[in-house]
C-alpha cells in the first residue's frame, strides 16, 4: 500500500441533500491506509450514502472528499481515477446476469485497465480461487447461491485490484448460512491489509478486524471508536439505545 | 402396440378436448369454424383452383376456384415491378447474395458471424446500389421508378429494418440522456413522427420536400421515401427500446460504474444487451409492422408487391371473377411466409438466449 497521499480517504465536512430533505450532514471522517472501518446506525441513518458518496455514486453538495489524493469533484476524469481504486460490493450483489462469472470478473481489467484478456482471465481465475469458488467460473450469476453470487461480486471487485473496498451491508441479503462464507473471505481482505469501509450489523465482524467503528445516526457521525472501546463504554445515550437494540436480544 | 397407441389417442382426445362440457362445447365449435372456414378456402384455392394455361378463358368457368395461371403469367412482375428485362440477373444476384447472407447468420453453427454482419451492412448495400441503379461499369441505368414488385417491397423492408434499429437505439438513449438539448430534441422528434400517419410522411417525403428543398438539391423520389420510412420506423423502435432500458435495475449501472466504466463502455455491454434481449417480442413485432407498411409507398407510386399485383387486377387479358381474389390471396399468403418467418427466427432466438443463461432470476 504506497501512496504518496497521507490519508486513503478524507472526508471533510460533506454534506448531502435528497430535495429538501438533508441525508448527511457536515459528516467528517479520515480513513488511513491500511485501515478497516465498520459503519453501523439505524436505518435510514446515511450509512449508505456515506460510502456511496466516496466513488461518487451520490454527489455531495458542500464540503470535500479526497480519495487518495484526488478530490472528487464535478471533473469526470478525476471520479474515473477514484473509481478506479475504489472497489464497491453492494447488498443486492448486482452481477451482470448476462455474463458468465469469470465475464462479471474480466469486464473491468479488460475495459478500464486494458489488460489482455488471456492476463484478466488468468487473474479473476485466482480471484475466484481465493474467494472458494473457481469451480463456477463458467456459470451465470443466476444459477448461483446468493453466498456465492456476493463472494463473485467480492471477486470481481478485486479484479481492478483497489486500494479501498466499499462495502454496503454485504450480507443483509443472506440466509444465515450463507453469512459466514461471505464474512470468511472478508475478514482474509481485511488480514490482507486491505483498506475497507463496511456497512455492516454483523458486531462480531466488526469486534474481529475494525480498527473503528463509526455510528451514524440522523446524517451524523455520532461517535467513532476501536471497537473494545465503542462495545464497552459507548459515550452517547443514541449509541447506547442502538447497541441494546441489535445486541439486546 | 398399435391397439395401446390407438387407446392412449382416444384418451388423450377425452383428457384434452372433451374433459368438460365447455371444453366439449370450445372443441366442437372449433371444428364448426374449421369446417366452415377451412375446407371452402381449401376446396377454392386448391382443389377446384386452375393451375394451368395461358390465358384467361381456361379461368372463366363459373366452377372455378383460384387462377393460378394468373400469378404464373405476372410472377416476372410480381418479383421485378418493371425492372427492365434484360437487366433481371442483376436483381438476381442481389436476391442471392443477400439471401446467403441472411441464411448463414442465422445458422447457428457457421463461423465469422461478425465479419458477415459487418459485410452485410456496408458493402453489401454498395453492391446492391450499384447493380440496381446501374450507370457504372457498363451497366444500363434503371431508374428507380421501374423497380417494383418483391424486390421493392425486400427493399423497403430491409432499408426500415436495418436503419430502424440503431436510430431506434440511439433516440432512446438521447432520451434518457442528462443533457437536456438532447434529450428535448429527441423527445420532439419522437413525439412528431409518432403522432403523423405514415402516409401523411410519405406524402411529404415526395411532393412536399422538394418545393422546401433549395434549387439544385434534389433526392431521388424512392430515396426520400426511404429515409421518411425509416425514420417513422426509428421512433417507434425509440419507444420499444425504452422500455427495454426502463426494465433494467439501477444497480446495474451502479455496479458498473462504480468498477470504473464509463458511460459509453456501460451503455454498450451492460444496459444495452440486458434491455435488447427483454424487447425482442417488440422489436419483432416492429419489424413486423414496418413489413406490412412497406405497402403504403404504393400510394406514392411505386408498384411494390401489392401495387403490382392491384395494376394485374385490372389487366383486361386476364379479367376473370377470381382474378383479383387470387393475386390478393398470393400476396397476403407472401407477407404472412416473410412475417411468420421472421416471427419464428426471433422465437427461436429467445430460446437460445434464455439458456445461454438459464435460471436467470
Ligand atoms: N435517491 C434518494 N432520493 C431521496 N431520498 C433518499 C435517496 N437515497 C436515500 N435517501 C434518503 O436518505 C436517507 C439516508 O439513506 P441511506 O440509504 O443512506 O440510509 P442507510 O443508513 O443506508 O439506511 P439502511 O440501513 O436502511 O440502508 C434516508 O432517509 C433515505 O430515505
Ligand atoms: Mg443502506
Amino acid at each position: 500500500m504506497m501512496s504518496d497521499s497521507p490519508h486513503a480517504v478524507e472526508i471533510r465536512k460533506i454534506s448531502k441533500f435528497f430535495g429538501g430533505f438533508q441525508a448527511l450532514k457536515s459528516v467528517s471522517l479520515t480513513v488511513d491506509h491500511g485501515e478497516r472501518i465498520v459503519i453501523c446506525g439505524p436505518s435510514g441513518s446515511g450509512k449508505s450514502t456515506l460510502i456511496r458518496c466516496v466513488n461518487r455514486l451520490e454527489e455531495h453538495e458542500e464540503g470535500e472528499i479526497i480519495v487518495d489524493g484526488v478530490a472528487l469533484t464535478s471533473n469526470l476524469s478525476h471520479i474515473e481515477e477514484v473509481r478506479r481504486e475504489v472497489g464497491m460490493v453492494f447488498q443486492q450483489f448486482n452481477l451482470f446476469p448476462h455474463l458468465t462469472v469469470l465475464e462479471n470478473c474480466t469486464l473491468a481489467p479488460i475495459w478500464v485497465r486494458r489488460v489482455p484478456k488471456a492476463e484478466a482471465t488468468s487473474r479473476a481465475m485466482a480471484l475466484l480461487e481465493r474467494v472458494k469458488i473457481p469451480d463456477q467460473a463458467n456459470k451465470y450469476p443466476g444459477q448461483l447461491s446468493g453466498g456465492q453470487q456476493q463472494r463473485v461480486a467480492i471477486a470481481r471487485a478485486l479484479a481492478m485490484n483497489p486500494k479501498i473496498m466499499l462495502f454496503d451491508e454485504p450480507t443483509s441479503a443472506l440466509d444465515p448460512e450463507m453469512i459466514a462464507e461471505v464474512l470468511d473471505v472478508m475478514v482474509e481482505l481485511a488480514t490482507d491489509g486491505m483498506t475497507m469501509l463496511v456497512v455492516t450489523h454483523e458486531m462480531g465482524f466488526a469486534r474481529k478486524v475494525a480498527d473503528r467503528v463509526v455510528f451514524m445516526d440522523a446524517g451524523e457521525i455520532v461517535e467513532a471508536a476501536p471497537p473494545e472501546e465503542f462495545f464497552a463504554n459507548p459515550k452517547s445515550e443514541r449509541t447506547k439505545l442502538f447497541l441494546s437494540q441489535i445486541l439486546g436480544h | 402396440m398399435s391397439a395401446l397407441t390407438s387407446l392412449n389417442g382416444v384418451r388423450w382426445i377425452r383428457e384434452n378436448l372433451f374433459s368438460s362440457f365447455g371444453n366439449t362445447a370450445l372443441t366442437l365449435f372449433g371444428l364448426a369454424v374449421v369446417w366452415l372456414v377451412l375446407v371452402p378456402a381449401i376446396d377454392w384455392a386448391l382443389v377446384r383452383a386452375v393451375w394451368s394455361g395461358d390465358s384467361r378463358e381456361v379461368c372463366l368457368d363459373p366452377a372455378a376456384g383460384a387462377c393460378w395461371p394468373y400469378i404464373e403469367a405476372r410472377l416476372g412482375q410480381i418479383v421485378y415491378g418493371f425492372y427492365d428485362k434484360a437487366a433481371r440477373w442483376r436483381v438476381d444476384i442481389v436476391f442471392v447474395l443477400g439471401a446467403i447472407g441472411i441464411a448463414w447468420l442465422m445458422l447457428p453453427r457457421l463461423p465469422s458471424k461478425w465479419l458477415v454482419a459487418a459485410l452485410l451492412l456496408t458493402v453489401y448495400p454498395i453492391i446492391v446500389f450499384v447493380l440496381l441503379s446501374g450507370g457504372i461499369f457498363g451497366l444500363d441505368v434503371v431508374p428507380t421508378s421501374r423497380w417494383g414488385g418483391l424486390l421493392l417491397t425486400l427493399l423497403v423492408a430491409a432499408t426500415g429494418i436495418v436503419t430502424s434499429l440503431p436510430i431506434g437505439i440511439a433516440l432512446a438513449l438521447a432520451r434518457q440522456s442528462d443533457l437536456p438539448v438532447i434529450k428535448w430534441m429527441a423527445i420532439a422528434f419522437i413525439e412528431i413522427v409518432r403522432g403523423v400517419p405514415l402516409i401523411t410522411l410519405l406524402f411529404m417525403a415526395s411532393n412536399l420536400l422538394p418545393l422546401f428543398l433549395p434549387d439544385g438539391m434534389t433526392a431521388d423520389k424512392l430515396v426520400r421515401a426511404l429515409v421518411a420510412f425509416s425514420l417513422f420506423s426509428s421512433a417507434y423502435m425509440a419507444e420499444v427500446v425504452r422500455g427495454g432500458l426502463q426494465a433494467i435495475p439501477r444497480g446495474q449501472t451502479e455496479a458498473a460504474h462504480a468498477l470504473g466504466l464509463g458511460y459509453w463502455t456501460v451503455t454498450g455491454l451492460i444496459v444495452l444487451p440486458q434491455a435488447l434481449r427483454l424487447v425482442i417480442p417488440g422489436i419483432v413485432n416492429t419489424f413486423i409492422g414496418l413489413f406490412k407498411d412497406t405497402t403504403l409507398i404504393s400510394i406514392i407510386g411505386f408498384f411494390d408487391l401489392l401495387g403490382v399485383i392491384q395494376s394485374g387486377n385490372a389487366d383486361p387479358d386476364w379479367a376473370t371473377p377470381n382474378t383479383a381474389f387470387t393475386g390478393y390471396i398470393f400476396v397476403g399468403a407472401v407477407f404472412w411466409a416473410f412475417c411468420f418467418g421472421l416471427s419464428r427466427y426471433a422465437g427461436a432466438v429467445e430460446t437460445r438466449l434464455a439458456h445461454a443463461d438459464r435460471g436467470q432470476k
